[in-house]
């Protein structure tokens, strides 16, 4: 436990460290004030954004975005993935297919996208879909192929239905593979929605950013781009603290 | 490290023939062909009318132009990624303390949105290659790291005591001994870091740029030039698969 909470300590160090670097850099007119504002400006231009209301209609758009290309990308990507472990045969077929999905950037098609859908919500919902969805399945396939056939035989023995096998077997065992690939998911529709804002749209915190970057204007950039990665760090750090805990849980079992 | 072994996915299957792939060659054409007549060809050109594009695109000098400024800084951007995460993967995994003290570090950066911190890396290196660099090392090089600290992290200490027996000197002892042993996963980061690389490079030329295929992409767009857009993007599609697919036969056979 001692080493565990001296890496911890170290680590909050080294993070403080190199945030007082910066902006030690920053002041000392190292670097170039109007390239990189000093961590403490940036602080203060988030905190005055979020309070004035003007980050306000983009940050309802963006999580509303995230939060419908999410939910869509789990429900698909899990009944996709049950889908295929039930049909060996189309899975083979499609192996390949998930094997090399994300070596392609997902990004390059969402030109077609707003050419097929028009700019605004559609595009992005697809695009943050497009990332997050096969990351679903992909887990899903490898949570149920890690259900022990033992204790399907035993299900069987025991004649449980078929709800109650899910629920009481496969589910519990498949679980935590199946939360990994939540977790990922939700990182991947967020990077997606974001980066679809800001490389093309009129609404939504990644078109702040790059709105306040074309205008020069790099209070408001830094201001929203440290609101967007705290948000993303917490909702990380969030689902990664629950994903060990039901780890946790599983070891002592 | 499950993470980042995404895409590695479900165990291959050996009975897996040639006619799977063209089945879903054929199944891939035919969804494009089918999008493509629904929309009448406002958003997406047709196969065909696309291959003929891409031919007649790459007879023109300027599209080498633009193809060869993305694969200059993309092959600049893979390098210093597998150069830079392969080094601070062995000091990681070597040094165990700075490795359990980075890792978490690493990995939160590997899942925040960086392309928010584009802008900051055009004000920093200036519009141009450098920033496609950059940009394309913050994505390729974490996932590289990470998984080279995993592979030294968990390598069997049996392995490293016949090093050490043996008196190898440690230049030796990386060459003959962590290298070969750590290999699966080197390629397995390499194959993921290759893949973001050239995800950062492409965003980077989406973003407020001239020259590459991800300005061609944008462009192509912008002026309504379907077949363009359409173009770009098969032929972005072909060869990130057919490097992958080259990485993964290669991770198989071992």
């Amino acid at each position: 436990m001692t080493r565990a909470r001296a890496v911890l300590l170290v680590r909050i160090a080294l993070l403080a460290g190199l945030v007082a670097l910066l902006e030690a850099l920053c002041r000392l007119g190292v670097i170039d004030p109007l390239s990189i504002l000093p961590p403490s400006e940036m602080l203060g231009a988030m905190i005055e954004r979020v309070a004035s209301g003007d980050l306000d209609e983009g940050m309802v758009q963006t999580f509303s975005t995230i939060a419908i290309a999410y939910v869509l990308a789990v429900v698909l990507g899990t009944a996709a993935g049950a889908l295929l472990q039930k049909l060996p045969r189309l899975r083979a077929v499609v192996d390949p297919l998930l094997a090399s999905y994300y070596s392609v950037p997902t990004f390059i098609f969402y030109p077609l996208l707003v050419a097929l859908f028009a700019l605004g919500k559609t595009p992005l919902v697809i695009l943050g879909m497009m990332s997050a969805t096969p990351a679903v399945i992909i887990s899903t396939l490898a949570g149920l192929d890690g259900v022990p056939p033992v204790l399907l035989k035993l299900a069987r023995a025991q004649r449980l239905g078929r709800w109650h096998t899910l629920w009481w077997i496969v589910l519990p065992q498949a679980l935590p593979r199946l939360f990994s690939g939540f977790k990922l998911a939700l990182s991947y529709a967020l990077i997606g929605v974001i980066a679809g804002e800001f490389l093309l749209s009129g609404t939504g915190l990644g078109y702040a950013i790059s709105f306040a970057y074309q205008s020069f204007d790099s209070q408001a950039m830094y201001g929203a781009m440290l609101f967007v990665l705290l948000v993303a760090i917490a909702a990380n750090g969030m689902l990664t603290t629950w994903e060990s805990r039901i780890a946790r849980r599983r070891a002592r079992q | 490290m499950s993470d980042l072994a995404l895409g590695t996915a479900p165990p291959p299957r050996r009975r897996t023939g040639g006619f799977d792939s063209l089945a879903l060659l054929l199944v891939c054409l035919a969804v494009w062909q089918a999008v493509a007549s629904w929309t009448d060809g406002i958003a997406v050109a047709p196969p065909w009318t696309t291959i003929v594009y891409l031919a007649g695109l790459m007879g023109q000098t300027s599209f080498w132009g633009h193809a060869g400024a993305t694969l200059t800084a993309f092959l600049l951007a893979f390098a210093l990624s597998a150069v830079l995460g392969l080094l601070l993967g062995l000091v990681l995994g070597a040094w165990r303390f700075a490795g359990e003290v980075w890792e978490p570090i690493l990995a939160g950066f590997y899942t925040i949105p960086k392309v928010t911190l584009y802008p900051v890396v055009l004000l920093v290196a200036g519009l141009g290659m450098s920033a496609k660099v950059a940009f394309g090392v913050m994505h390729g090089m974490v996932p590289i790291t990470l998984l080279t600290l995993a592979a030294i992290r968990n390598l069997s200490p049996t392995l490293l005591r016949t090093a050490r027996v043996l008196r190898l000197p440690p230049r030796q002892t990386i060459v003959w001994v962590l290298v070969p042993a750590c290999l699966p996963e080197i390629i397995a980061g390499l194959r993921i870091g290759f893949s973001l690389s050239l995800l950062g490079v492409l965003i980077g030329e989406m973003f407020s740029s001239q020259r590459g295929l991800g300005f061609l992409l944008v462009s192509g767009m912008a002026q309504h030039n379907v077949p363009l857009t359409t173009a770009i993007v098969l032929l972005i599609v072909v060869m990130a698969i057919s490097a992958n697919t080259l990485m993964l036969r290669y991770l198989k056979t071992r």
